[in-house]
């Protein structure tokens, strides 16, 4: 991505001449504050937002209409914020097999599909169960299953762990590293990144930091914990 | 915001095929409502009656949903007896009591209860999702089905939606009564709720476009008959030839 430039009607640009490499393989964290452009920058790279200027070049191919999009999409799959926005379908099945389905995929492979991710995700018998009445974490991890079960090349995932539990956490971690894909995460959690993703990075002011020096790193830290003995892991 | 009391069980007509009860539902729902002799009618409440025993409802969900009903019906027979011209039955003061509007009153409530109770013994006993289902593979619209379904799906995170603002408001001591200052809060919180309903339609738009969506929608429920749903078929065809006989016809009664 080469100079990109977008800002929401009547405010100032949220990205200014951004500039952005990625490649196979890399497994990427991206972190900033809250209205600093993350969230546009995977709509931009979705096609769901088109930037004002710039270029944009996915799989070594220039993107520009919806066309090349739809292409895109099918090999690309974005994990939204909010689970409901992901999950429309009545049965937890019918929404893991919507992408499949839309791929071109027959019933029967689609619905293979959706059982063998499920499986993947330890959601066995899920499947008949109604999307609105599953818990909050429950959505979350069928939400990724929703976009694991399209196959793509490219993970991009929008704060994966906001508002979960610990366990819930450890789960989407384990699928995550699990996972031979290459992936972006934007996250405020500095743990989750350095434990999913090789490289963080941070967005300020419209622009992606990429300076190298700025890395998570394992530390000590002293915490309230009274005098009960306990366990770091 | 929507239970489903019925949905889930393990009666005779939870077994049945959906798509045949939503048919025969509809086409018992159209013979009753156009019947108009009494003893078809009472027939026809009869035959609920047997319907929701074989559905084994709960008596008090089921007793809370006809009251709802029958509530609004009493207001028809506070009206309809003493504005419809006709006989005079009895007087009550300066009200005159018409035959034609006591008949009439006591005809739309066996209708409502009659139809009121097979709906809830055989649509009411499958859940929005399975009901989605046999309408899709019933050949209704496919459009308004996935209207009916995305409806249902949102309609929890609507509420919920409200239920967060008006706590927000509740928490800064907001108090409803009767002033602007009420109206115009009450104002504000739906207007917020229509906001956040349209954001919400283009987020879930764009995330149907992220998987490749196209306008179609795909319906993964095979339904099947099996020995069971043709008997229950027969039956229920009889049942309703036979009330239609008796509405229409001089051979019985």
């Amino acid at each position: 991505m080469k100079d990109i430039c977008f800002s929401y009607a009547g405010s100032p640009p949220v990205l200014d001449r951004l500039e952005f490499r990625f490649y196979q393989g890399d497994r990427l964290g991206l972190m900033g504050p809250n209205g600093s452009g993350k969230t546009t920058l995977f709509h931009i790279i979705m096609g769901l937002l088109k930037p004002s200027s710039g270029t944009i070049e996915i799989f070594g191919r220039p993107v520009r209409g919806e066309k090349d999009y739809r292409r895109i999409r099918q090999r690309i799959g974005l994990l939204f914020q909010d689970a409901d926005d992901q999950l429309f379908s009545p049965t937890v099945l019918e929404d893991v097999a919507f992408g499949p389905l839309n791929a071109g995929k027959s019933q029967k492979e689609a619905t293979d599909i959706s059982f063998n991710v499920l499986e993947r995700l330890g959601l066995s018998g899920f499947e008949e169960r109604i999307t609105c009445k599953l818990s909050g974490g429950e959505k979350r991890l069928v939400s990724l299953a929703t976009v694991l079960a399209m196959e793509p090349e490219i993970l991009i995932l929008d704060e994966p762990t906001t508002g979960l539990d610990e366990s819930t956490k450890k789960k989407i971690i384990e699928v995550l590293s699990d996972l031979d894909l290459s992936c972006i995460m934007i996250s405020h959690e500095i743990d989750f990144l350095a434990e999913t993703t090789s490289f963080i990075y941070t967005m300020e002011k419209g622009k992606i930091r990429m300076d190298e020096d700025l890395h998570a790193h394992r530390h000590f830290h002293a915490h309230p914990h009274g005098t009960t003995p306990h366990e770091h892991k | 915001m929507i239970q489903e009391p019925f949905a889930y069980g393990s009666s005779l007509i939870h077994r049945i095929d959906p798509r045949t009860r939503v048919i025969f539902a509809t086409a018992y729902a159209f013979v009753v409502a156009l019947s108009s002799r009494f003893p078809a009618l009472l027939m026809a409440l009869f035959i609920s009656f047997i319907l929701t025993g074989l559905a084994c409802l709960d008596m008090r969900e089921m007793a809370k949903r006809t009251l709802l009903v029958n509530g609004l019906i009493l207001f028809f027979w506070l009206v309809l007896p003493i504005t419809f011209r006709g006989e005079a039955l009895f007087q009550l003061g300066p009200l005159v009591v018409t035959r034609p509007g006591v008949l009439l009153s006591a005809r739309i409530t066996l209708k409502s209860n009659a139809i009121l109770l097979a709906f809830m013994s055989l649509v009411a006993t499958m859940s929005i999702a399975t009901m989605g289902q046999a309408l899709h593979r019933l050949k209704v619209p496919a459009k308004m089905v996935h209207l009916l379904l995305l409806t249902y799906r949102y309609v929890f995170v609507i509420e919920q939606e409200f239920q967060r603002l008006a706590r927000a408001a509740r928490i800064r001591g907001f108090q409803p009564g009767t002033n602007i200052h009420t109206y115009r809060t009450y104002a504000y919180l739906l207007g917020m709720l229509f906001v956040r309903a349209s954001a919400r339609a283009d987020r879930v738009h764009q995330a149907m476009l992220c998987r490749g969506f196209r306008g179609r929608f795909y319906c993964l429920k095979e339904f099947s008959m099996s020995r069971i749903d043709w008997i229950w078929s027969g039956f229920m065809t009889a049942l309703i030839s036979f009330l239609a006989i008796m509405e229409w016809t001089k051979i019985i009664y």
